[in-house]
């Protein structure tokens, strides 16, 4: 009778947060599955089912080609950056977690993730602006070559790696700080005494034992990596309001394709792929995990 | 004698030290380097902009630029939107996470674990991938241009429910609960008057985390405003700099307005936003 009564309470106080779920979480994810799978370009009334066709078709669309290349190596870019400069700032930061500045250094890494994006990305876009920006003119000073660094197919593509990369840090150094504080203090002293020097326990000590936050840091970096968007909008267009090189990305792609083109059937498809290398690096991280564990 | 022995060593261990300080100290200065270039830039004459090297405080300051921002765009109104969308959605996410991560830690009901599973298996799903289907659900509700329609995506965190579940699991006695029950307290009573000041620091990190995430939402806001009085903060700055007649000085001043307030607010609550985003990577 009593069970009964708690139970009942647990369902009415979860059903309101259950129901907006499955409305505003469950249905669209389940309308993504569906639409890939059928041809409905918003004008028309019917949406027939074309089984495969909209992913067939996606392996030939050079557009789309494009934008899977382009996100891959400015997710697989921003990791390469991350992951080794995090880590050494982290153990640099938690080495000196006892100075009066500890504070600022923790908190200067990590205001670039928190700030709006937007203004953030602006104030990068005058840095790389090829008439206006204090790149090009460094580099005029130092004797180089000034280059149009966002309109160059390759260096935009840099740019939006350097811009995204000088965001994830933040986030990457703050998890990494939190490991470096769980590690055991007395197997620093014991390799102490044995003679390590900093760099060797760093090296020997440190990076083996903060391997599963290495791993969760670089899966979520490259799954943000993925969904990158807002940084190669902005990048896109100069200053002066002429439009730069854009850096066709997978979510830039995928609106312009349902809301340009109205295909949106075939943007589902496209955000079915998004999902699958998402679920794809979830698993290889879940899976490295196990296999650590079970050989522990 | 020990104490001579120990002075090179010591000596050597401050030099480290001093070197680090300053590694850290370039480094974080020039990590902010470029906002701090924006935000002066916004106070900058069109001449001085270009100057090389460029000046951190303006030789000249002007204010030319901020007037010429508020005459031209709507952005108090962007500002005002996006600071509605953030509270919105913040309170949103603390109430369904507050009692459905306060369910799922402390009644134990077979039913209750396939909600858990659901929930955690749309976690992994990023927003990115159905927010197509969303838009034609706040389409369909007449909600697009709305503050409403932007809502629709950020009602619930599924984080937020972890976070909020890992800490009554851990820090709210079951016998508390039970000693409550045995006084007669009903179990909305015990919800309001026991859980929620216990939960009170984790909801204050998952508050601020939640603030943040919509108050820079960037590609949501993008399609679900398409009138210039709808956008949000981020939205119509976005769109502003897109504009023919844009000048750097404008789009600095513009970026200045909106960095500067919540640059003060995270610096106020960093506290609760570094716990926040510290707990995201302790799921295991």
């Amino acid at each position: 009778m009593l069970r009964r009564k708690r139970w009942l309470f647990a369902l009415m106080a979860i059903l309101p947060t259950l129901a907006i779920f499955a409305w505003v979480r469950v249905y669209p994810i389940w309308e993504t599955l569906r639409l890939s799978v059928h041809k409905w370009d918003i004008l028309s009334k019917n949406k027939p089912f074309i089984g495969m066709a909209n992913f067939q078709e996606l392996f030939r669309d050079r557009l789309f080609i494009e934008a899977l290349t382009n996100t891959a190596i400015i997710a697989f870019g921003v990791l390469l950056v991350t992951i080794p400069l995090s880590l050494v700032l982290a153990a640099l930061i938690h080495y000196r977690s006892r100075s009066r500045l500890a504070a600022f250094y923790e908190t200067s890494v990590f205001i670039p993730h928190v700030v709006s994006l937007v203004p953030a990305a602006m104030a990068w876009k005058w840095i790389f602006d090829a008439k206006l920006g204090p790149l090009n003119a460094l580099l005029t000073f130092v004797g180089i070559e000034p280059q149009a660094w966002l309109f160059d197919p390759v260096l935009s593509i840099i740019c939006v790696i350097v811009l995204c990369s000088w965001q994830a840090l933040g986030y990457a150094v703050l998890i990494y700080l939190v490991g470096f504080k769980s590690l055991p203090v007395s197997l620093y002293e014991a390799a102490k005494l044995d003679g390590a020097s900093g760099p060797q326990s760093f090296w020997f000590l440190s990076i083996p034992m903060l391997k599963p936050i290495t791993l969760y840091v670089s899966v979520v970096t490259l799954v943000s990596g993925f969904n990158v968007y807002a940084q190669a909008y902005v990048l896109a267009s100069d200053a002066q309001g002429a439009p730069g090189r854009q850096v066709r990305v997978l979510v830039l792609d995928m609106l312009e394709n349902s809301f340009r083109n109205y295909r949106v059937g075939y943007a589902a498809s496209e955000a079915v792929v998004l999902l699958l290398i998402v679920l794809l690096l979830t698993l290889v991280q879940f899976g490295l995990l196990r296999d650590k564990g079970g050989r522990a | 004698m020990s104490d001579r022995l120990a002075n090179p060593g010591r000596l050597r261990q401050i030099v480290i030290e001093r070197l680090i300080d300053i590694v850290l100290l370039v480094f974080g200065c020039l990590m902010l380097l470029p906002l701090v270039f924006l935000v002066s830039n916004g106070f900058k004459t069109p001449q001085e902009i270009l100057a090389w090297p460029p000046t951190i405080i303006p030789a000249n300051p002007t204010l030319a630029n901020f007037q010429a921002v508020l005459a031209d765009t709507p952005l108090l109104r962007w500002i005002g939107n996006s600071l509605l969308f953030a509270v919105l959605s913040s309170l949103s996410i603390l109430a369904t996470s507050a009692i459905a991560g306060y369910i799922l830690a402390k009644f134990q009901f077979r039913s209750l674990t396939v909600v858990f599973i659901v929930i955690l298996a749309t976690a992994i799903v990023p927003f990115e991938v159905y927010m197509i289907p969303l838009y034609f659900q706040a389409q369909a509700l007449g909600l697009l241009n709305s503050v409403w329609g932007m809502l629709l995506g950020y009602l619930v965190m599924s984080f937020g429910i972890f976070l909020i579940r890992q800490n009554a699991i851990h820090s709210i006695p079951d016998e508390l609960i039970e000693a409550a029950r045995i006084d007669g307290a009903g179990e909305f009573w015990i919800f309001l008057r026991i859980v929620l000041p216990l939960l009170r620091g984790a909801l204050g990190a998952l508050g601020v985390l939640a603030f943040f995430q919509a108050w820079t939402a960037f590609a949501w806001p993008l399609i679900v405003a398409s009138r210039a009085e709808s956008y949000t903060i981020e939205v119509g700055l976005a769109l502003f700099q897109t504009g023919f007649t844009v000048d750097l000085g404008r789009l600095s001043a513009a970026s200045a307005v909106v960095l500067i307030p919540s640059i003060t607010l995270f610096v106020i609550l960093r506290k609760n936003f570094v716990q926040g985003i510290a707990s995201t990577g302790l799921k295991e």
